[in-house]
């Protein structure tokens, strides 16, 4: 979309970036564990080794993230957790960021009507704590997948993009060169895909990188609460909750997967940092 | 400054009622008869008949709607399934303690926020600074409930110096006043942590980097030039001015801590309103479901509606706009 000279100069900034650069390597071990994980993960993440023998065993040489209740390896399941937090992150933060720029644009481009209507939605969608809002619609939605989830992590994530691109729509089109594109006859989708939004992809991008931390970070809240993707599959939000049981005795259950939470989340807000400072924007919140 | 309160809280009231209208509208859009929703399954037949006409159930939605957003005015949000008590009632003996634990929380987040955040821009570029930075990136990465778990596993079990659940201790009445203060105080220290910490780092963040900028300003200069003392400069200017936005990060926070407070409060089995309503949700009881999704939309606007007033109170530019 930008042209390759800004580009580059901003990945010459990024590289410079110790942090933001470390940040991308861990972000890439770990998608790289998590497609790997079949390969990498010394058991089946729901084989249950023996509940008698190998039930709530410490950290050791042939379980380093040690056993949980029902005697299933916590580091196998900690690799296939990865599966469901990293790819609804990912995958939710997308959307969202799509239906924000969509939302955001029409309202900024499409006059003052549609911008009213649009933003006091906005404004309707961001007067609940999220994740009141997620508990409401995934308590009413009774068949939960991966598909639902992701789609209502999606639905109730796209606002913060959208006030921000409207606001970018709103600042460039008055500018001299929208005011040339329209002159020239273009079409008002025309104008906002080719000639505004290209010039607010950059905070677009940052934003929707920051989302994907916040995604995990909420994602794993429901996963705890019993209203993620059911079980038995692992995800790290899940593990957590069934590691609360076991917090005088088996300590490590809960502790893993949480430090994994912490590990991915992080490493997207280096990554989200690094663009923002690489890309010349303003700080924010 | 009164038209300005008054067109901000104009503008609320549509954001209210569109929200009372998704909520209405969504649980009667979802699968399945509303009168199982609003009446307890465990009535026969008939009676239930009976009670989803009295209800106004088997009448057209429009009519439902438009009665539905009277009682709501009215603040009756029906009786309870579970309880079978007024939601009003239940509502009130939860509010307070929410109050208290995000309250609690928000001093936490600005003070500790605010000191991490000018220590780290005082001592830019030192090993304390790096420090300082890291901890409080991965400390804004922490899921709370996950928080709350490891400090009930260290400072309740591991080291047991405080209370693990509840709001006071069994024998709380027994006690002396200071015992009662400190058995509250207790109580609330390690509920108040998990849901604070990372909205204080976010603070922190934020307040590091709008120390730098003000610090690098003429008038810091010139306040050091006129020989002040480093304190007045550094809290008496450069802060005054780089903590002024930070009142719009309160209405921005609001709903980050009442959303914790979910995960939070079920950990602690803290007795407010997010444990009541993911225990609601938990046992279909939909009158207390509705009740704390009003009240819960009621809060956020209300806070947003505060920052933003606190925002043209100190900022005097924004009530011209």
């Amino acid at each position: 979309m930008t042209a390759p000279g800004p580009t580059r100069r901003a990945w010459r900034r990024f590289r410079r970036n110790r942090l933001a650069v470390g940040g991308l390597v861990c972000l890439g071990l770990l998608y790289a564990v998590m497609l790997l994980a079949p390969l990498l993960a010394p058991y089946e993440p729901h084989e249950q080794l023996g509940v008698v023998a190998n039930g709530l065993q410490p950290p050791s040489r042939a379980h380093p993230m040690g056993t949980d209740f029902y005697a299933r390896d916590v580091f196998s399941r900690v690799l296939y957790g990865a599966r469901i937090s990293l790819t609804i992150g990912l995958l939710a933060a997308a959307i969202a960021a799509v239906v924000g720029t969509v939302v955001g644009a029409a309202a900024g481009y499409g006059g003052r009507w549609l911008d009213g209507a649009l933003m006091r939605g906005v404004d309707v969608m961001m007067a609940f704590p999220r994740l009141v809002l997620l508990l409401l619609l995934l308590a009413l939605l009774e068949q939960r997948n991966i598909y639902l989830v992701v789609t209502v992590l999606a639905l109730t994530g796209w606002m913060d993009v959208a006030r921000l691109v409207r606001g970018q729509v709103l600042s460039l089109r008055r500018r001299e060169f929208v005011l040339a594109a329209r002159a020239a006859g273009l079409s008002a989708f025309r104008i906002v895909w080719r000639h505004v939004l290209p010039n607010a992809a950059a905070p677009i991008l940052i934003s929707a990188t920051l989302m994907v931390g916040h995604t995990i970070l909420i994602e794993a809240g429901l996963s705890f609460l019993g209203l993620g993707v059911p079980p038995p599959v692992a995800a790290w939000g899940s593990m957590v909750e069934e590691g609360r049981a076991h917090l005088r005795d088996a300590p490590w259950i809960a502790a893993f997967p949480g430090l994994a939470i912490v590990l991915a989340v992080v490493s997207v807000n280096l990554v989200g940092d690094g663009l923002r400072d690489a890309l010349g924007e303003g700080r924010g919140g | 400054m009164l038209t300005y309160a008054g067109r901000r809280l104009l503008l609320a009231v549509p954001t209210v009622l569109g929200v009372c209208t998704l909520l209405f509208f969504a649980l009667h859009a979802a699968p399945g008869d509303p009168a199982d929703r609003f009446l307890d399954p465990r009535f026969p037949t008939d009676v239930r008949d009976a009670m989803s006409h009295n209800l106004g159930l088997d009448r057209p939605l429009g009519i439902q709607y438009v009665r539905w957003l009277g009682a709501l005015i009215r603040l009756d949000f029906g009786h309870s399934f579970d309880q079978g008590r007024p939601v009003l009632v239940i509502l009130g003996e939860a509010i307070p303690n929410t109050l208290v634990l995000c309250a609690t929380a928000l001093v936490l987040v600005f003070t500790l926020g605010i000191a991490l955040g000018v220590v780290s821009a005082l001592r830019r570029g030192t090993a304390l600074d790096t420090g300082l930075t890291l901890g409080s990136l991965a400390l804004y990465s922490v899921p709370g409930f996950w928080l709350a778990l490891m400090l009930i596993m260290v400072f309740a079990y591991a080291l047991p110096v405080l209370p693990a659940t509840g709001v006071v201790s069994w024998d709380h009445d027994l006690m002396p006043w200071y015992g009662r203060l400190w058995d509250r105080v207790s109580h609330l220290i390690l509920p108040a942590i998990a849901l604070g910490v990372a909205p204080a780092a976010g603070v922190a963040r934020y307040v590091r980097a709008a120390m730098i900028e003000a610090l690098a300003q003429d008038y810091v200069r010139a306040a050091r030039a006129r020989g002040l003392s480093p304190a007045r400069v550094v809290l008496g200017h450069a802060l005054r001015n780089a903590a002024l936005p930070l009142v719009t990060l309160l209405g921005l926070y609001l709903p980050f801590l009442l959303g914790g407070s979910v995960l939070v409060e079920t950990i602690f089995a803290w007795p407010g309103m997010g444990a009541l309503m993911y225990g609601a949700i938990d046992g279909q009881d939909f009158p207390v479901v509705l009740g704390c999704g009003v009240l819960y939309t009621l809060a956020v606007v209300a806070g947003n509606l505060l920052a933003d007033l606190l925002y043209a109170a100190v900022d005097p530019r924004v009530r011209l706009a």
